[in-house]
């Protein structure tokens, strides 16, 4: 059974996502890091399943709530972009800086 | 397995949607004038759901559902107790506030009640889906509420950094969540108990604590993952913050809490280290920080982060001396319910003296006092008893904390017990100026004239609830310690 390629896959993906949150300065961009990082979750959970094959299908079932959190997320994301970009013509997160401490 | 559902246990959740979609058909129906309503349904809603928990708690029988997925036991009880008095002062403050911002009430409530009924769950969970379900509910509605003032760049921007951070902790969590599910197989809390105890020595068991202790310590803003916390706290409204800083967090205590003692306890080797590490530097960060803040939301936002550093202690002191966790945990507990209700207060009085001073720097409140004494010792109440001051609830949170490190004993745990004690001497500092600015300073600036200032009498509820809790919590503690109490039961077993 292929079980560390998968968990390869998924760590790299996972890195990558952290990577593009750190480094991209586009708020779009930045949330489909963030996507990346949660389908990397997926494959991870798919993959511990296709292993552990429980009764209840945990992994299967995980993944879906996941993928649907996820949805939302994005939808709450999205909405956050509009609202600065009508107020600030620009989705820069280096604009983003009223407040320091 | 069996899919039987009680709905006694369930009735709080369930009265909490029902006044959702109430608030969300109201708002619908009626038209901007009477749009109070959806605010007086909410409070209504709030208050009713306390019924279902006082009968449940007057019962004190263990409910389990799902196959013990989802358990309402006398812990659980209190938590909900919590939550819904907390959300319910939250509503009482956000009333006139949000009214007059002229912006949507309706959605408001609704966003609000969805994120209380995620930390009603969440006090219920006892699986890892359940729990992570909980807390995106709890807090996917607060990055939309943080930015509620769609116009004020300030707000945008917490609401941002908020979410970015937010969703990122979440990701990690996730993969820390998948990592502990491929290790073990289970997702319940009584599965892992039992099979995380042998593996102690495994490495990948170190990278899934690692995304539960980062994706946790974000959402209860602990050193060094507290980055978002003064910005957000300043940008969103002030009832959002104070529902950020109590709700929000207590609930991300209670997850970690539950996940640590509960699913993990085999591994407190790891963990423990870990913990003593966040509570030392989010006491010393925290309280650093706040020394040389100027706007007093700013002030609350750091003094919160160094609050959370004093609630990790007797939970990291237990875990690395190997002491009893059920101390541990009931002291955590206490201060928790004693935080939530003086910082509530403490973010009232904030709301109460910025329409009264027209202004949210400490420098502005000077001389409050000679205009409003009644404020201006609500003033002394709420920031006397953050800082821990007898006869007021703070002192019996502290107390409860150093007793359960003592009992705990071990040189990591003294040392630990020092910095605590150093961190609430920097703290009294800070909490005394805004107070010293409010009774001894000579005035600035203009104050708003009494007509425009006067609190609305929800907010005058709200101050006289918090007020009231915190002055009898501090005389009788014991109403604490049975709050304390109930929580050994889920430490025990």
């Amino acid at each position: 059974m292929l079980l560390n390629q998968f968990l390869i896959l998924a760590a790299a993906m996972f890195s990558l996502g952290i990577y593009g949150l750190l480094v991209r300065r586009n708020i779009v961009l930045i949330l489909l890091s963030v996507e990346l990082m949660l389908a990397a979750v997926n494959i991870n959970l798919i993959a511990f399943e296709s292993v552990l094959r429980s009764p209840e299908a945990i992994g299967q079932v995980f993944s879906i709530f996941v993928i649907t959190v996820a949805a939302a997320e994005v939808g709450i994301g999205l909405a956050i972009v509009l609202m600065i970009f009508r107020n600030r013509k620009s989705a820069n997160v280096d604009e983003l800086d009223l407040m320091r401490w | 397995m069996t899919f039987v559902i009680d709905y006694l246990a369930l009735a709080p959740e369930l009265v909490i949607v029902a006044t959702m979609l109430a608030v969300f058909t109201l708002d619908l129906l009626l038209t901007r004038p009477n749009k109070f309503w959806t605010a007086t349904v909410a409070v209504a809603g709030t208050a009713l759901a306390a019924v279902p928990l006082v009968i449940l708690a007057a019962e004190g029988s263990t409910r389990s559902m799902f196959d013990g997925s989802y358990v309402v036991d006398e812990f659980a009880v209190i938590l909900k107790g919590v939550f819904i008095v907390s959300a319910y002062i939250v509503l009482l403050m956000s009333h006139h506030y949000i009214e007059s911002d002229r912006y949507y009430q309706g959605e408001y409530y609704f966003l609000l009640l969805a994120s209380v009924l995620g930390s009603l769950v969440m006090a219920s969970a006892r699986d890892l889906i359940i729990l992570f379900i909980g807390l995106e509910l709890t807090t996917g509605p607060l990055y939309l509420l943080a930015g509620w003032r769609k116009g004020d760049a300030k707000s945008n921007e917490a609401s941002m950094k908020y979410f970015i951070l937010g969703v990122l902790s979440t990701a990690i969590l996730l993969y820390g969540m998948s990592m502990l599910y491929g290790l073990t197989g289970e997702i319940t809390f009584a599965g892992l108990a039992q099979t995380t105890a042998d593996l102690a020595d495994e490495p990948a068991v170190v990278v899934a604590l690692f995304g539960l202790i980062v994706g946790f310590g974000f959402k209860i803003s602990a050193v060094p993952f507290h980055f978002w916390a003064p910005d957000t706290y300043e940008g969103a409204p002030t009832p959002v913050t104070a529902y950020l800083s109590v709700n929000s967090k207590a609930a991300g205590f209670v997850a970690f809490l539950l996940v640590m003692y509960q699913a993990l306890p085999g591994l407190s080797d790891i963990w423990a280290p870990a913990l003593w590490i966040l509570a030392a530097a989010s006491m010393t960060v925290g309280n650093l920080a706040a020394l040389r803040q100027t706007n007093i939301v700013r002030l609350l936002a750091y003094s919160s982060i160094a609050q959370a550093g004093f609630m990790l202690v007797p939970f990291a002191a237990a875990a690395v001396a190997d002491a009893d966790l059920a101390e541990a945990f009931s002291a955590t507990l206490i201060y928790l319910v004693i935080y939530a209700v003086m910082n509530l207060g403490a973010f009232a009085v904030v709301i109460a003296g910025a329409r009264k001073t027209r202004s949210g720097e400490i420098a502005g409140w000077a001389g409050l006092a000679q205009v409003d004494t009644r404020l201006a010792v609500l003033v002394a109440v709420f920031f006397f008893s953050l800082a821990g001051i007898p006869p007021l609830a703070g002192w019996f949170a502290k107390f409860a904390m150093f007793r359960s490190v003592i009992i705990a004993g071990g040189a990591a745990t003294v040392v630990l017990a020092a910095i605590a004690a150093i961190n609430s001497v920097i703290a009294l500092y800070y909490y005394a100026r805004v107070v010293k600015s409010v009774w001894l300073d000579d005035p600035v600036g203009e104050f708003a004239p009494e007509a425009e200032a006067a609190p609305a009498g929800s907010l005058r509820l709200a101050l006289l609830v918090a007020v009231a809790i915190t002055v009898v919590i501090g005389f009788f503690p014991a109403i604490a310690t049975f709050v304390g109490d109930a929580s050994r039961v889920i430490a025990s077993g």
